[in-house]
């Protein structure tokens, strides 16, 4: 009997191993190994013909520290995930809400909402390069209209990084609001006629009912939207390159930069090991603390 | 009834030309239990949720305890409602589904804790405040959307088929304790059921719809006795009323349909009978055997015979009954006070 047993627990081991496999394969391939790899350069020196790469240990890190630059860029990707990840979440919600809601002509409304998101990143970038050029975007038309004098908003450094910061919302609030607007319809309608029937206002109902219902979504998305505040940055090469004077310049730019711009592959690896670290540490807080404090269905 | 508690007069509602109620009038005493009974899509659903405000109507007027509330909001009519899924709310627990409402009019804390124990006290839920509604069985899910109803003590509940999610032993305990609640704490209850037992066990008024019209409105002996018209007849009663026609009978020629219960058919003697029918089935019910009839002039004529009886079908049963049990109806369907054309007796 317990042979029997014994057999039947060694084939459930196998059967699951052999369901783990693919995933783990794919995963060691693309993101476990090329991990370690990084972490393992970033220790080394920068190898040039005279003289060649050596362990350095923490050399690598110590330099990052002290270079300006990497602070500069440090500041500008927390501004940017801090305006980003709340503004794009609020007018996703907002969206999401009114577009749920009985109005005419919803379908164009949500396609309308949701059009930036099907846009290339690319794209979306010479579109708003086109609003932001001084002289001809359509900004600077608008504000011609009222006596406006005309603004570089790309090309100085006060306003380069919230140009930026705009574009991102814009793209990311509707991929978001598709979200929040599939979650806004697995709540049943008859939990807003309970509360009507109990004399609750629509404020007290949304407040009470919708977001917490909404939680687990809203922590999808706040994940996401972390992570795009860091891998995001196609729109820098069309409209800033990082510039002017690294105003506008985000972390992932200028490790690129510094891997294929300026060929220090090891200073590359330390930033990115910083960067991995930090999102893994932002994402275990999330993870632990947030997921206790949702009600999944 | 000089006045209802809760008075709807001639109401309607369309949805797109589409009959939603029709000409729907009713008046109900305070302190009554009424039963909205009726096949699906009947309208008796959409007359309830006309009455709690959750829809509004397209003609007529609904008033409650004397103030007109056709256009008010379901909060300011001073009602509860217990919905068929229960419509609880998933994220909160038992004690804050169940204080809701309180907390939406700003009780104070102390008097929130003191209803929410008695709420959950007579619904039997002590113990459960902590629990989310998706660790609760079906029952006691019932029990909670029962307690959040009446822990604001008003004075009119509405139900919308509550029972519908249950199985069927459950039910019959739960119809029991509704009921007992409803007398306990003198409120009045609108319920809706498709289920005629339901209705007919608990309520003390049972209004029968059918395609958005009122088909007949009293008392549970009222649609069993003496049904207005032959839906009625057929709808109410299990088994339900067989109709004849009455050409069928001899002596009947002019009545076009007759109405006949099943407890009012005898099994005659061979030459006896009235009406000579098939056997198409046997029904075995325990105590007695539902014996189901055929006959080229009838609907659904039944016997009921004590104890277990298997007669095969395609045989030959002859059956009588008395006049005074029978039930007339015109050409149309509407019942007549007595047989037409039949000598004074």
């Amino acid at each position: 009997m317990a042979e029997h047993v014994n057999l039947e627990r060694r084939r459930q081991a196998i059967y699951g191993w052999l369901l783990l496999t693919p995933a783990a394969i794919l995963l060691t391939t693309f993101a476990f190994y090329p991990s370690m790899a990084t972490l393992w350069t970033s220790l080394f020196s920068r190898g040039t013909r005279r003289r060649p790469s050596e362990f350095v240990g923490s050399e690598n890190y110590t330099d990052l520290f002290a270079d300006p630059t990497f602070w500069k860029v440090v500041t500008n990707n927390l501004i940017y995930a801090g305006a980003t990840i709340p503004i794009s979440i609020a007018i996703a919600l907002g969206m999401a809400l009114w577009a749920n809601s009985k109005i005419p002509a919803r379908g164009f409304v949500r396609t309308a909402y949701f059009t930036p998101t099907v846009l290339p990143m690319i794209a979306a970038a010479n579109l708003w390069l086109f609003f932001y050029t001084p002289g001809l975007g359509v900004l600077d038309q608008i504000g011609s209209l009222f006596g406006l004098p005309s603004v570089n908003w790309l090309g100085q450094p006060e306003t380069a990084l919230w140009a930026v910061i705009i574009v991102t919302i814009w793209k990311e609030a509707g991929f978001f609001m598709i979200f929040y607007l599939a979650a806004l319809q697995t709540i049943p309608e008859d939990l807003k006629e309970a509360a009507d029937i109990e004399g609750a206002s629509r404020w007290t109902y949304t407040r009470r009912i919708v977001f917490p219902l909404l939680m687990p979504t809203t922590l999808f998305i706040m994940v996401n939207a972390l992570i795009n505040s860091v891998k995001l940055i196609d729109h820098l090469f069309i409209l800033t390159k990082g510039g002017p004077n690294d105003a506008s310049k985000l972390i992932l730019y200028y490790i690129w930069e510094m891997a294929f711009a300026f060929f220090d592959a090891p200073q590359a690896a330390a930033m990115t090991i910083m960067v991995l670290l930090v999102l893994g540490i932002v994402a275990a807080i999330k993870f632990s603390y947030l997921d206790k404090r949702t009600h999944y269905q | 009834m000089a006045d209802p508690f809760v008075h709807v007069d001639n109401v309607a509602k369309r949805w797109n030309g589409q009959l939603g109620v029709e000409g729907v009038s009713l008046s109900i005493p305070r302190g009554s239990f009424v039963a909205l009974l009726g096949p699906s899509g009947c309208g008796k659903s959409t007359t309830l949720r006309l009455l709690s405000g959750l829809e509004l109507p397209d003609e007529g007027t609904i008033s409650i305890d004397g103030q007109n509330v056709t256009t008010a909001a379901p909060s300011e009519r001073n009602l509860s409602m217990v919905f068929q899924s229960y419509a609880l709310f998933p994220h909160l627990n038992v004690a804050e589904n169940v204080v809701f409402g309180l907390k939406v009019r700003r009780v104070s804390a102390a008097e929130r804790k003191e209803k929410l124990h008695r709420a959950l006290e007579i619904t039997g839920l002590l113990g459960y405040e902590a629990r989310k509604p998706g660790e609760l069985s079906g029952g006691q899910r019932q029990r909670v959307a029962l307690a959040r109803a009446i822990v604001a003590n008003k004075p009119l509940c509405l139900m919308d088929e509550p029972l519908s999610n249950l199985d069927a032993k459950l039910r019959a305990s739960v119809r029991k304790d509704i009921k007992k609640l409803q007398i306990d704490l003198g409120i009045t209850v609108v319920y809706v059921t498709h289920d005629q037992t339901e209705a007919m066990s608990m309520a003390d008024m049972v209004v029968l719809m059918k395609d958005g019209r009122i088909q007949q409105t009293g008392t549970p002996e009222d649609l069993y006795y003496r049904p207005a018209n032959t839906f009625v007849a057929e709808f109410v009663g299990a088994p339900p009323m067989a109709l004849i026609e009455g050409s069928a009978l001899p002596g009947f020629g002019d009545t076009p349909t007759i109405g006949l219960r099943a407890e009012s058919v005898r099994v005659a003697e061979s030459g006896a009978g009235r009406l000579t029918c098939k056997v198409t089935e046997c029904e075995f019910l325990g105590s007695e055997t539902f014996i189901g009839l055929s006959h080229p002039a009838a609907n659904g004529l039944t016997v009921s015979m004590p104890g277990l009886k298997h007669i095969p079908s395609g045989d030959d049963l002859e059956i009588t009954f008395d006049d005074e049990d029978l039930h007339f109806f015109d050409a149309a369907g509407q019942r007549l006070a007595r047989q037409v054309g039949a000598p004074a007796a």
